[in-house]
């Protein structure tokens, strides 16, 4: 066990590194002149040189790199191009925003995922499941930033109920987490159904039933935990469809998260930026995935680490 | 089959009803072999409803994206004088533009069919090339492990690492977006999931019993990987190759939106919206049309695909 985890650290290491290579050679192939950009349109040709020398873009490219990883070791992230602020202190400041949307996304999608899951496992083969399983995959099939329009103009625009965008309330939050969630719902709902039952069909259930348990003891005593664990273990899977979500929908709502701040740094080619926001998502996904597979055994001593 | 008692403690059977895998005639319930399931494989998948509407679904997609030039009522460029109010506003749906028209004037219904022709064109594209490189990096690794599995394993988790988004929006500003580049976009981010059911499918079926036994009986390479192999995968090759359409057609879209993806003039649902959005609290046609078109074409790709998983291994109960 100890030993399957320090693998798993010095694995998980190797592929921040080499997500760190392949973002940096992306970056580096990209047809922009930062100094010029950083320079102005304005500046002369030495003015431009300066600059491209003082940041190292004249560096031949393994140089640029591993000087970007010797920084990287001390927590440096370099210098924004264009707002001449730190990366990590601008990722400072946007994380708890994208946390906090990130938090309300796993309750909707959990809420709205197990709910749906739960009841058409329970009306298995009637219609109401068939609409649940329909409208499970409705959600799975929805771009985020068609939905994410649709309630801006639905609870916002026409009936007024939530702010329009930004940030600061729990009204605020409200439409953001949902449109995040939604699409997790939907995966929600497949997993709790299936794995719903898995555990009606189980011998202990009937154990249960037989020696005179009440029909709820039996579901919410027996059956929803046992169904509920192995789906907690995903959670720390969906970081990675969260990574990919926040660009769209933080930039819908104007949320003031890591997701806008990386779709501007695109827009404007601020390097160290996209290389910053790209480290830190790709450190929460490895992160997700290594604590679901440390949980996983946990939850179920059938699984082995090796 | 095995039967069970279920809460009320009737006896149930496991499968569901509609999913019981009916023998065709002169066919016994207890085929253990593949071929012969895969026969009556048409034939269940379109005894199901949902099947046949998601069929349906991309049959009119497919069809309207074929025949454009005749099913369009439009030129899907031409911008009317008449297509605008007088105030230069998009007009609503109505008798003459049955969709309404967009910020300049053109007809929506004519742009969402030469539409259907990007996202079809993508979606099979990109979509067939993620496949092919998917299901041969999942079969090398799973097959010959050793070095060879630790490195295609080890670069498709890296490549789980990166946010796809992220990677394919690096990836589209590198270039000048273009249809094709687009779709090579998406193929490069979205092989991934295909190799990790591939390899892991692979990598069980190369320790079970039969194979073993024909490994030990000295089976070629070529026989074990061919006959034996590659007929289990196929299922899940088709399953997922279906249900990675959706998810190719969803980052199109989504690309498209942001802008970096296809772009204007040709039309796209995603760049439709991305056109549009500005003007979407008073032309809310101008997204909510496009919108459903996508989601109509990503749900009927995975209710297909999802139906399909039922029809072809009626073992498997849904997801996970």
């Amino acid at each position: 066990m100890v030993s399957y985890v320090i693998r798993r650290l010095l694995q998980s290491a190797l592929i921040l590194l080499g997500v760190s290579l392949v973002t940096f050679i992306l970056l580096y192939l990209i047809p922009a002149d930062p100094a010029r950009q950083i320079a102005g349109r304005s500046a002369t040709a030495q003015t431009v040189e300066n600059i491209r020398e003082q940041l190292g873009l004249n560096l031949p490219f393994y140089e640029q790199y591993v000087r970007y990883l010797l920084n990287l070791l001390q927590g440096d992230l370099g210098r924004s191009y264009l707002q001449k602020t730190e990366v990590s202190e601008l990722i400072a400041a946007r994380l708890p925003a994208t946390l906090l949307l990130m938090a309300g996304a796993i309750f909707c999608e959990l809420l709205i995922g197990l709910t749906m899951g739960l009841v058409a496992a329970l009306k298995r083969n009637t219609p109401t499941d068939t609409t649940l399983m329909v409208l499970s995959f409705t959600g799975v099939s929805s771009p985020q930033f068609v939905i994410g329009i649709l309630l801006l103009y639905v609870f916002a625009v026409q009936l007024g109920w939530f702010p329009i965008g930004g940030y600061g309330t729990f009204m605020h939050l409200v439409l953001p987490s949902l449109t995040l969630g939604l699409l997790g719902a939907g995966w929600y709902a497949r997993m709790m159904r299936s794995a719903m039952l898995d555990v009606l069909r189980q011998d202990f259930i009937r154990t249960a039933r037989a020696k005179g348990l009440k029909r709820v003891q039996v579901l919410f005593g027996h059956a929803v935990p046992n169904a509920l664990l192995p789906i907690i273990a995903m959670i720390g899977i969906d970081i990675g469809l969260f990574m990919s979500g926040i660009v769209v929908v933080e930039s819908v709502f104007g949320w003031p998260g890591i997701g806008q701040l990386a779709w501007q740094a695109i827009q404007r080619v601020d390097i160290p930026i996209i290389m910053g926001v790209t480290l830190v998502s790709a450190c929460a996904i490895v992160l997700g995935n290594f604590l679901a597979d440390m949980v996983a055994p946990l939850i179920d001593p059938r699984i082995k680490l090796r | 089959m095995n039967s069970t008692h279920d809460l009320e403690g009737r006896m149930t059977t496991d499968a569901k009803p509609d999913a019981v895998a009916l023998p065709a005639p002169g066919q016994t319930s207890r085929q253990t072999s593949h071929q012969p399931r895969r026969q009556g494989a048409l034939e269940r998948l379109l005894r199901r409803k949902l099947a046949i509407i998601a069929l349906v679904v991309i049959a009119i997609i497919v069809g309207a994206a074929l025949f454009a030039p005749l099913v369009a009522p439009f030129d899907p460029s031409e911008q009317f004088f008449e297509g605008l109010t007088l105030e230069g506003a998009p007009l609503p749906p109505g008798e003459r533009f049955w969709l309404g028209t967009d910020l300049l004037g053109r007809d929506v219904l004519s742009r969402l069919i030469y539409g259907a022709q990007t996202s079809l064109i993508i979606g099979l594209v990109a979509n067939g090339i993620a496949v092919a490189v998917g299901a041969l990096v999942g079969i090398l690794a799973g097959f010959f492990r050793g070095w060879v599995e630790t490195v295609l394993m080890r670069f498709t988790d890296l490549m789980m690492a990166f946010p796809a988004l992220l990677l394919a929006i690096t990836l589209a500003a590198l270039f000048r977006p273009s249809l094709w580049i687009v779709a090579m976009v998406i193929a490069m981010v979205n092989w991934v999931q295909m190799a990790r059911v591939v390899y892991t499918e692979t990598r069980s079926l190369s320790e079970r019993e039969f194979i073993v036994a024909e490994r030990a009986m000295g089976a070629g390479l070529g026989r074990i990987l061919f006959r034996h192999i590659l007929p289990h995968l196929l299922s899940s090759i088709v399953v997922f190759g279906t249900l990675g359409i959706s998810t190719t057609v969803l980052l199109e879209a989504t690309l498209s939106y942001l802008g970096i993806g296809v772009q204007p003039p040709t039309p796209s649902w995603g760049n439709i919206i991305y056109e549009n959005q500005t003007y979407f609290t008073s032309a809310p046609w101008l997204v909510f049309f496009p919108g459903v078109a996508i989601i109509a074409l990503a749900l009927a790709f995975n209710l297909l695909g999802d139906a399909l998983r039922e029809v072809l291994d009626p073992t498997q109960k849904g997801r996970h």
